[in-house]
């Protein structure tokens, strides 16, 4: 399942590319946060059976001030119960994979210890990292699309062909991934051979 | 009114209720069914009719003005403006090449000069009336086809005039000519003059509609007499009618012209509506008449020659409007429809070719001829248009259609809201803040004045006037808005749009959860109660100055309105269930209580744990 949240995301091509493309894979269901909940009014049962129903979550976000846009934000603080998701008696997410797709308009070389961010993206994505972990799921590293001021058109296409590929990736196997984690970004195993 | 009126108006409204809906079963369009009617009816099959057909021709060519006057209402001055080019560019070129192509013709065919250049200029008119009835009834009429060919009849419209002053020069026996001529007052008059009355007719036209038909018109809407709107709607059209026949003038113009002008009045939809039956009647009667006057005799004698006539023509026509279109860069399937569509020789032909008969440059055997190629070119057009849509379209990708551009003609608005009191008037300053323009019908006069005084767009009429939602562009509209007052006057317009436009989305404003429920009866699937929002506000702001935190209260509203709906659905099967004209106050009551119960036991408002940790303290301080 993917969680998408942008609160722009007419103005955002990249977002619309992926987004074309993930609404055509069947394995997957899209949840569209914004468009769900434009009151911030999440509806906690709904969300909570939706997890239950799914293997694999996605969030994707831009990753705006080196995090998710507040909607996001909210979804987890209300959704993520004490006892359901965490907590002595909170396992109903155990074991579930999840893992962020996040857009960013610095360059992968902006977000390096030695760059201008001073931080990989994985050592930013900690609180989701240990969010996860917290409910007891397996956190993959993330797919990011990076450098989405300056992104061609077919450089974009590339990405989504990647995102594409892992997308299939998910959906048919998930033990493998455990392999994976050792990752910085996720992209890096699923690059498109030209 | 004698008992051969009334026999006749029998005839022909019985052939007409029995052809029309049959053709259009068989989808063959309104304008073949009339034709037919009349063929049927007329003196050579069953005879009912006799050799009056051509007087009532000339009397039914009155639904041609009217239509034109419609035709205006839907085209604000702006946009004619911007249609110039099309009409100056394809029309001017039409009537051109098409004149020459058969004075060229005919001069082979070893006519004179001035028989060969009379005929060519007639039969280069196309029928306004048939093409624009096709086109409408098809919904071409935004499409690219359709504002070409407008342009083109317009432009044909307005050449009548000159070719009606060159027709008596061509005479060859110029006694008989003045005879003929002389149905305009002004013909005595030198050429000065008479330009300057034909000036002070246009002038007065559009003064008139600009300053002293509006005023008029709500005077007598004031009088909420519904009949002596429609006598005011049809003395406006009859009167310039007469005013340009007067000066000799195409009436047809003349009206066109008013309609433009009236088409920025906050009467036009009430107008439109009201001159609607009356040019569909005309219009009919007029595709009858044509239909009767068909001399089958002559085509009996001559087959071939007016067979092949006819088709000569019709092919000359299509190819010459065909090359336009492709010098004006429509698409294959546009152009198709427009060239077949605007093939016949039209209505107009019947005036002048008859015309040309008196002047005796056509002797009367060839002006027979001329009148039978006329009137079977017209009865074929339909069949043309009809084999095109059937035939040839679907290879060329009619799809296409659906691509207008954004300054077509007349752009129906894709919403329409009905009411525009405080309750829709607000709702429209918002979707137009975003700039969304809905179309917006109001039934009170005063506020209509008032709302345009404010620059905003509202017509003037009843919604639930099914012929008023038609021209309010009912049928192309997605979503119609109710946000009428009125819960009697709603549930009546909730049946008229189910009834009539089942397309069309319905979202309606009720007053309160009982008339809710009444229109949850009717399966109305949006509907907005006026009061929740704002009570449950003001409840927000009620519990924010007793000192709770603001969005705890927020949060609270979101939950209420949310249960409220759910228990809105819950509580109508208890409606639904009980005879509720009998006991209806009763169970308002028992309903009520219902709601307070539910609320005492489910305390929607208070069962909110979002961020609140009390349970895990209680779990972590008992292990």
């Amino acid at each position: 399942m993917v969680l998408f949240a942008h609160p722009r995301f007419e103005h955002s091509v990249v977002n619309n590319a992926m987004v074309v493309m993930e609404k055509q894979l069947s394995f997957i269901t899209f949840q569209d946060l914004y468009e769900s909940y434009p009151d911030f009014n999440i509806d906690v049962k709904r969300e909570q059976e939706l997890l239950l129903a799914h293997d694999v979550i996605i969030w994707q976000h831009p990753f705006y001030w080196y995090s998710c846009p507040p909607l996001l934000k909210q979804w987890i603080d209300l959704v993520l119960e004490f006892n359901w998701a965490y907590g002595p008696n909170g396992d109903a997410l155990k074991e579930k994979y999840i893992l962020n797709v996040v857009t960013t308009g610095g360059a992968r070389e902006a977000y390096q210890t030695d760059g201008r961010n001073r931080f990989t993206i994985n050592q930013m994505l900690a609180p989701f990292d240990q969010t996860a972990t917290l409910c007891k799921m397996v956190y993959l590293p993330p797919f990011a699309v990076q450098g989405t001021h300056r992104l061609q058109p077919n450089e974009l296409a590339i990405k989504v062909e990647e995102y594409k590929a892992l997308l299939n990736f998910l959906s048919i196997e998930t033990s493998p991934l455990k392999t994976l984690l050792h990752l910085e970004i996720i992209n890096d195993h699923f690059i498109q051979p030209k | 009114m004698g008992n051969g009126f009334l026999i006749q108006a029998m005839v022909y409204l019985s052939a007409a209720i029995i052809c029309v809906p049959v053709a259009k079963k068989l989808g063959m369009g309104s304008v073949l069914g009339y034709l037919i009617a009349g063929i049927v009816v007329g003196p050579f099959l069953l005879g009912f009719i006799g050799e009056e057909g051509e007087d009532i021709m000339h009397f039914a060519e009155f639904g041609v003005v009217m239509m034109l006057f419609l035709i205006g209402l839907e085209l604000e001055p702006k946009k004619l403006w911007k249609i110039r080019k099309l009409i100056l560019g394809t029309g001017l070129s039409q009537v051109l090449v098409t004149t020459f192509a058969v004075f060229a013709i005919s001069l082979v065919l070893g006519m004179n000069w001035q028989a060969s250049l009379a005929i060519g200029m007639s039969l280069a008119m196309s029928s306004t009336a048939i093409v624009l009835q096709s086109m409408k009834e098809k919904n071409l009429m935004q499409s690219s086809a359709g504002r070409s060919s407008f342009a083109i009849l317009l432009f044909q419209d307005i050449a009548v005039i000159p070719i009606l002053a060159i027709l008596p020069l061509l005479a060859i026996h110029t006694i008989n000519a003045d005879a003929a001529v002389s149905h305009s007052i002004l013909d005595g008059l030198p050429g000065w003059l008479q330009t300057l009355a034909l000036l002070g007719a246009i002038t007065s036209i559009i003064v008139a509609g600009r300053f002293g038909i509006s005023p008029l018109l709500r005077i007598v809407a004031k009088s909420r007499i519904r009949e002596l709107f429609t006598a005011s709607a049809l003395l406006i059209v009859t009167g310039i009618a007469f005013l340009m026949g007067m000066v000799g003038l195409s009436p047809a113009l003349g009206t066109f012209l008013a309609g433009v002008i009236l088409a920025n009045s906050e009467f036009r939809h009430e107008l439109e509506s009201d001159i609607e039956p009356f040019k569909g009647l005309l219009l009919g009667l007029f595709f009858m008449a044509v239909g009767a006057s068909i001399n089958f005799q002559l085509i009996a004698e001559k087959p071939f020659v007016i067979a092949t006539l006819t088709l000569g023509i019709i092919l000359l026509k299509a190819s010459i409007i065909f090359t336009i279109g492709r010098f004006s860069k429509l698409s294959h399937d546009q152009n198709m429809i427009m060239s077949i569509s605007l093939s016949q020789v039209g209505e107009f032909a019947f005036v002048t070719i008859s015309f040309i008969g008196q002047l005796d440059i056509l002797n009367r055997e060839d002006t027979e001829l001329m009148m039978a190629v006329t009137a079977m070119s017209m009865s074929i057009t339909p069949v043309l248009i009809l084999l095109n849509e059937k035939y040839v379209l679907p290879h060329l990708g009619t799809k296409k259609i659906d691509e207008r551009p954004a300054d077509a003609i007349d752009e129906k608005n894709k919403i329409i809201i009905a009411g525009f009191s405080h309750f829709g008037s607000t709702l429209g300053r918002f979707l137009r803040a975003n700039g969304v323009n809905a179309t917006i019908l109001d039934h009170d006069s005063d506020r209509v004045d008032l709302l345009r005084k404010m620059g905003f767009k509202v017509f003037y009429g009843d919604a639930t006037r099914v012929d008023l939602l038609e021209s309010a562009g009912a049928r192309e509209a997605n979503i119609l808005i109710s946000a009428i007052d009125s819960h009697e006057t709603n549930l009546v317009l909730v049946e008229t749009i189910q009834k009539h436009f089942p397309n069309l989305q319905l979202m309606v404003r009720t007053k309160n959860r009982f008339d809710a429920y009444e229109l949850m009866n009717k399966e109305v699937k949006h509907i907005y109660r006026e009061h929740l929002e704002s009570s449950v506000r003001m409840g927000v702001d009620v519990l924010k100055k007793l000192g709770f935190r603001s969005y705890t209260v927020q949060r609270a509203a979101q939950h209420f309105i949310g249960y409220d709906e759910a228990a809105m659905q819950e509580l109508h099967k208890l409606w639904h269930d009980t005879n509720l004209y009998i006991s209806a106050a009763r169970k308002q009551i028992e309903i009520q209580e219902e709601l307070l119960n539910n609320d005492f036991a489910q305390k929607p408002s208070f069962n909110d744990h979002a961020w609140d940790s009390d349970e895990m303290k209680r779990v972590f301080a008992g292990k």
